[in-house]
């Protein structure tokens, strides 16, 4: 098979993924007892049922379970989410807002995670059962049974309440592209990466201590060559393989991570607004950052799937 | 044979003729076969079993892992019915006596001392006794909601993997779509839907949480189905039913003990981090997310100016040891059913 066609296959299978997805999130949504009509109502008695009756049709309230889905799925292809009750904004135009800071937040824990990992995942690998792999080892252990929200708090208090390296609370705050939020970005970043760290460095040790016994290790020694290329060179590339077989449950961790991490840190991203959501019972906010959710890991996934098989074209035969 | 065999029981037995018994050479000693690859064709669990008392940070997990339950099951009475099934009393105070009322000494957050060796939560209680007490809300939610969803996992993936054709099509294309979706997700909308509340909570966990065993144990009986004892059982006219469960899905087992027992954390986390949102347990209840909920709007500042870190610190603790333990369960179970390969192995971490 070739790479094109086995790309088109994986998109073609998540056509029925992607509906299936958005059938979920609009039943379960839509189970909800409440609605925001309802809270509207209960606030104001003079509301006669039949102004009620026109509130549901002017937020598409109304109508059999299907037809709502009917219109809501095809208001999304048009890229219209709806309205916020509660403050009559567009929901399309707060995810715009929303979503650059949950991203920069993800790329930071992404970056973070690789970064700390994969150095780690080398050394110990090449200095299995010694005292520094045990080191690494407990450490990795310990940040996947870490909560995050806990790690987040416990960075607060550490760093800016007792080290006084961070203001508590930004002064004011910046917009996201300015350089001085990188600085902010970092407490929250290493939250998030954190979990994903421990998961790369255990699976980048795993695997780089089973390729160190391959004979193309021994082929590569016997020849000569420094021991420095034969891990870094060699070893190391056919071991990110199994990074990648990761990267999907990775950021599907760092996405829910997003949502606890965000309001740790009261970091203005889609996280804090999906929880702000449910605690008001803004239906149509729930059902996109939902949707919106389901969609980005689909695509990790997707994502990850092609990438393996462009690295590792054994894949593609299967 | 005996000497006074019956000639018409011979009849068509093969006669051995010409053995010698004193030429046979004993040939024993010459094959590989010793004590120790005798034990390999043993018992899989058993073997297994052997070799995860063996490993010792599993063992402290286990330790760990018991201490806590036990301190949680004695830290107050249990009574039942107006019985009491369980008299002990480890933790000092009632997890909800406010203690300022009953003892003028004690204030809201005073840090840890003799007394109160964690001293005292915001609203003046003991946090000591809280955090023992509070073991029962995630520990129990923890293997419920494992128990429960590796259950239905075991049956839908045993099912989806035996029957294949369109019957999996469908199955699987189902456990897709809930793949899409992180399982906090999940459980955040269920429990605004429902409420917080303990078994709110463990609907919260189980309602989509056994398709990542599923879709381990069909891909096991995937692998199972090939051999030739499940083509023997059918062919000796099993029903699909005593094949499924008799002869398949006993041998997609220990990929699927592995999970659960990397499962039960991440359970635990997200238990306790839909309490810190404060969309678990009531708010009050003795449960460590819960807790630290409690505790947020105070975590830069308490009351007289000081900052109230053992209310912060010793629920979170409380989780990150049991998590820990609970993966180093995970990780000796893994090890000691060899299920590297099933890729059951490697979990993700946090939420």
């Amino acid at each position: 098979m070739s790479l094109r066609r086995f790309i088109l296959k994986r998109i073609l299978a998540i056509i029925p993924i992607l509906f299936g997805v958005s059938v979920i999130t609009f039943a379960l949504v839509h189970l909800t007892p409440g609605d925001p009509i309802d809270q509207m109502i209960g606030l104001n008695p003079d509301i006669t049922p039949a102004d009620e009756a026109q509130l549901r049709a002017r937020y598409g309230l109304d109508g059999a379970i299907w037809e709502q889905y009917l219109t809501w799925i095809s208001n999304i292809l048009v890229g219209d989410f709806g309205e916020v009750v509660y403050s009559g904004r567009d929901v399309s135009s707060i995810i715009m807002l929303r979503l650059p800071e949950t991203i920069a937040l993800g790329i930071f824990g992404w970056v973070f995670a690789l970064g700390i990992a994969i150095p780690t995942g080398v050394y110990a690998a090449v200095n299995k059962d010694k005292f520094g792999d045990t080191v690494s080892r407990f450490v990795a252990l310990s940040g996947i049974s870490i909560p995050n929200f806990w790690l987040g708090l416990m960075l607060i208090l550490i760093m800016a309440l007792w080290l006084g390296l961070w203001p508590v609370l930004a002064p004011s705050r910046l917009p996201l592209y300015h350089p001085e939020m990188l600085w902010f970005l970092i407490l929250p970043g290493v939250t998030i990466g954190t979990a994903a760290a421990a998961s790369i460095m255990r699976v980048m040790r795993t695997s780089m201590a089973e390729e160190m016994n391959k004979e193309y290790v021994t082929a590569a020694r016997a020849k000569g060559l420094p021991e420095r290329t034969v891990v870094l060179k060699h070893v190391l590339r056919n071991s990110l393989i199994s990074v990648v077989t990761l990267a999907a449950t990775l950021t599907a961790g760092i996405v829910s991570g997003s949502i606890v991490v965000e309001v740790v840190f009261n970091w203005p991203g889609l996280g804090r607004e999906f929880i702000n959501a449910i605690n008001r019972r803004e239906v149509n906010m729930i059902m996109a950052i939902t949707l919106f959710t389901g969609v980005a890991i689909i695509i990790a996934n997707l994502v990850a799937d092609i990438l393996y098989a462009v690295l590792d074209p054994r894949i593609r035969y299967d | 044979m005996t000497e006074t065999k019956d000639i018409s029981a011979g009849r068509g037995r093969i006669q051995v003729t010409g053995f010698d018994p004193e030429r046979v050479t004993d040939r024993e000693p010459l094959s590989d076969w010793t004590e120790d690859t005798g034990a390999g064709t043993q018992n899989r669990w058993r073997r297994g079993l052997k070799r995860f008392v063996r490993n010792r940070s599993a063992m402290i997990g286990v330790v760990i892992v018991s201490i806590m339950s036990l301190l949680a099951i004695f830290a107050r009475p249990i009574e039942f019915f107006g019985f009491v099934i369980q008299p002990f009393a480890i933790a000092p105070y009632e997890p909800t006596t406010i203690l300022y009322l009953q003892d003028p000494t004690v204030n809201v957050y005073d840090p840890p001392s003799w007394g109160h060796p964690m001293g005292i939560d915001g609203s003046g209680r003991d946090l000591f006794s809280r955090i023992l007490y509070g073991g029962r809300y995630s520990l129990s939610i923890g293997f419920v909601v494992v128990g429960l969803t590796a259950s239905v996992g075991l049956v839908y993936g045993g099912i989806s993997g035996y029957y294949g054709g369109w019957v999996d099509e469908i199955m699987m294309r189902i456990v897709d779509t809930i793949y899409a979706f992180p399982g906090i997700v999940l459980a955040l909308i269920i429990v605004a839907i429902l409420g917080g509340g303990y078994w709110q909570l463990v609907l919260a966990f189980s309602l989509f949480g056994w398709n990542g065993y599923a879709r381990l144990v069909r891909g096991e009986v995937l692998k199972v189905k090939q051999n030739e004892y499940v083509l023997a059982a059918k062919a000796l006219g099993a029903r699909d039913r005593s094949v499924i469960f008799r002869h398949i899905l006993p041998n997609a087992m220990p990929p699927l003990l592995v999970l659960a027992s990397l499962s039960i954390g991440t359970v635990v986390i997200g238990v306790a981090a839909l309490g810190f949102l404060g969309l678990g347990m009531p708010p009050g209840t003795a449960e460590w997310g819960t807790m630290l909920d409690a505790t947020r709007e105070t975590l830069i500042q308490g009351p007289d100016g000081r900052i109230p870190w053992w209310a912060t610190v010793y629920p979170g603790v409380a989780i990150f040891i049991f998590v820990m333990s609970m993966n180093m369960i995970g990780d000796g179970v893994n090890d000691a059913l060899d299920a590297q390969e099933t890729g059951a192995g490697e979990q993700a971490g946090g939420v």
